[in-house]
């Protein structure tokens, strides 16, 4: 009950308290998810696109991968999603399939939108996966209504919404969290923090130094995390989480991680100081990943080989169907902008 | 006993709420004050915080959780205290609200109540009608009603809607207009006009408050001869053509009032469809009539001079007939 708080500055918690149980059969799915989505996205942006078969632009999240798959390791089956456009890690772990996702970007009638929309944009009511707008700040006082439907029928469920920092500099962001945070709504918020929106970089987007610091003025706990750690990013979540569902409101959470391609396929990036590029590659979720698995003896390099494998194949066979599945007939054009009752 | 505007808005909100449990209400001071205008008065203390929401002042998060909560199995009916501030939440409305079931199939059973309209020196941030805005984005329904009965009707079958509503309450009629209304339950269906006033010689064809100054008119005509029908549109998105073009038919003349201003208001768009479907009808050129372009003004005599008037419209009527 009562107040949260007084937050008196961000805290950058690396709280061990909350244990996550590491094991071998996490691990695998952390890493499956994970190279499924570098694969489908290096596919659609490095071949499809430059091939002239996707329609429209291509964003991905090619470094940032363990943010979306550390928090859908975190998330309950009834939890609600509001992914961004870089999450393409939550739709897979919800069972998405990658040829349902390459028929999207292709504008083909087997997308999430049967055409209707483009890449990112697709959601699924029955996943509870809420499709995004552009301007992705819109999300969270949506999100927030979400939340608040949880809180109204008393579900011990929460919303997750993400969004990059650009969107934070957005008036609907700042009005989605402060209504969450007064109505004490169960709603997590994740930002993948990756230095840049579009071509601007963070200094130029905030005067403060992290986005976690945008959570004590709305009276809200937030932590930073490091975003290429899957199970840092994981444990958050969850601890985000149970204040979220215990009834204490919003909780922020800033994952620290850097975008390694430009803002779209058309975007190189030339704007990015190199440096940057080298010492993130290092940084690379993914191998980061895989070292802790051999370390840990939870995976030999070739299981992890055959991870790569297995996906490369499943990802072959999505590409040829999407690309079998046909255009939307232009009749379809005037269907669904109302209820079929008028 | 005779129900007014307000009340019959009250009354239907109410019973929506008794009727459904699911149908709940946000806005900013609407719950202890009652809102602005006193709509939601009483219902925190019937129905109770979970259902009767004070937020904070903000538009975009007002409409913005209307639209989450009603994503997921509630139906919001959300205040714009004026609904001059709905321009705050111009996005949440028209790209999120409105394309999600054509983009993914997500219906969003929402209502956004807002209180529109001039004649009250509210000036140019209390007084707009904002309809053609809204007009212009498919999948949103817009509803303007002008009598106590069809603010009732429509604010039900709005809430029973499982598309985005807006709901224009004209703040001029909230307590100037009262009837009996019906002891049973009724709804009124959206997407329907009605002739409000039955006539032979020409057709104003108007919605809101400019619908009882199309009758103040439509008397003063009567005395020198001249029958004027006039069709309450009640609903400006999706709009009736079928009722508007008979109408036309039957009186060969037409003029188009709004409260809004001229250019791009609906009356061009009326007027096209008229002239596309009934052009061979017409025995006279389709006439508007609506406030100028200008923002709206706040001393008396100005926003007098703003809102259409009874004698501009004798006046346009007496020339149309003998054209």
């Amino acid at each position: 009950m009562g107040a949260v708080g007084p937050v008196r500055a961000t805290q950058t918690v690396r709280n061990n308290a909350v244990t996550l149980e590491l094991d071998s059969g996490l691990a695998l799915s952390a890493l499956r998810y994970m190279i499924l989505t570098r694969e489908v996205e290096d596919r659609i942006e490095k071949k499809l696109y430059r091939q002239g078969k996707i329609v429209g632009g291509v964003y991905v999240g090619r470094g940032q991968e363990a943010i979306a798959v550390g928090a859908g390791l975190a998330a309950e089956p009834d939890d609600i999603l509001f992914p961004c456009h870089r999450d393409l890690g939550l739709y897979f772990m919800r069972g998405v399939l990658p040829r349902q996702v390459f028929a999207q970007y292709m504008g083909r009638v087997g997308g999430l939108t049967r055409g209707k929309d483009g890449n990112m944009h697709m959601g699924d009511l029955n996943l509870k996966i809420v499709a995004i707008i552009s301007a992705i700040g819109a999300a969270i006082p949506v999100a927030a209504g979400a939340a608040l439907s949880l809180k109204y029928k008393g579900l011990p469920h929460a919303t997750f919404v993400f969004f990059g920092d650009g969107a934070t500099s957005r008036g609907d962001w700042h009005e989605g969290v402060n209504m969450a945070a007064v109505l004490k709504l169960p709603l997590v918020l994740i930002c993948n923090n990756n230095m840049y929106a579009y071509s601007t970089p963070l200094e130029k987007q905030m005067a403060c130094q992290n986005v976690a610091d945008r959570g004590p003025a709305y009276g809200i706990p937030s932590e930073i995390v490091d975003g290429n750690d899957v199970f840092a990013v994981c444990q958050a979540v969850r601890r985000a989480r149970e204040h979220a569902c215990s009834g204490q409101g919003p909780y922020l959470i800033e994952c620290k991680t850097f975008r390694m391609t430009g803002h779209a396929a058309h975007d190189a990036g030339l704007y990015v100081p190199k440096h940057l590029w080298e010492e993130w590659a290092k940084k690379d979720p993914i191998e980061r990943l895989e070292r802790l698995m051999r370390t840990r003896g939870w995976a030999d390099q070739a299981e992890i080989d055959q991870v790569y494998k297995d996906v490369r194949n499943e990802v072959d066979e999505a590409i040829d169907w999407a690309e079998h599945s046909p255009y939307p007939d232009p009749a379809e054009l005037l269907d669904n902008v109302y209820g079929p009752e008028g | 006993m005779q129900t007014t505007y307000l009340e019959a808005i009250r009354q239907g909100i109410w019973e929506e709420m008794e009727r459904d449990p699911n149908v709940f209400l946000l806005g900013q001071d609407i719950g202890v004050f009652g809102g602005a205008f006193k709509i939601t008065a009483g219902m925190l203390e019937e129905f109770g915080e979970r259902r009767v929401i004070d937020t904070p002042l903000a538009e975009s998060g007002i409409v913005g959780a209307a639209i989450g909560a009603s994503m997921f199995g509630l139906r919001a009916v959300a205040e714009m205290q004026f609904s001059d501030f709905i321009s705050c939440a111009f996005d949440q409305v028209v790209n999120f609200a409105a394309k999600c079931r054509y983009r993914w199939g997500a219906a969003i059973p929402m209502v956004i109540r807002a209180p529109s309209g001039g004649g009250n020196r509210g000036g140019p941030f209390h007084s707009q009608n904002p309809e053609a805005w809204f007009v212009h984005v498919p999948g949103l329904k817009v509803l303007t009603p002008a009598t106590a009965y069809d603010a009732k009707g429509l604010i039900k079958s709005a809430i029973r809607d499982n598309d985005p509503v807006i709901f224009l309450e004209h703040k001029g009629l909230y307590r100037r207009i009262k009837e009996d209304l019906p002891e049973e339950e009724y709804t009124v269906p959206i997407g329907r006009a009605r002739v409000f006033r039955s006539g032979e010689h020409l057709s104003i064809i108007t919605y809101g408050a400019m619908v009882y100054v199309a009758n103040d008119a439509a008397n003063q005509l009567a005395k020198e001869g001249i029958s004027v029908e006039i069709v309450d549109l009640r609903t400006v998105l999706p709009i009736d053509e079928e009722t508007i073009l008979a109408s036309v038919r039957k009186t060969s003349k037409a003029i188009l009032l709004h409260e809004d201003v001229l250019t791009g208001g609906l009356g061009g768009e009326i007027a096209a469809r008229i002239a596309e479907r009934a052009f061979e009808y017409l025995d006279g050129p389709l006439l508007r009539i609506a406030a100028p372009d200008t923002p709206i003004p706040f001393s008396p005599p100005l926003e007098d001079a703003f809102l259409p008037k009874v004698s501009g419209v004798v006046e346009k009527a007496r020339w149309l007939c003998r054209y």
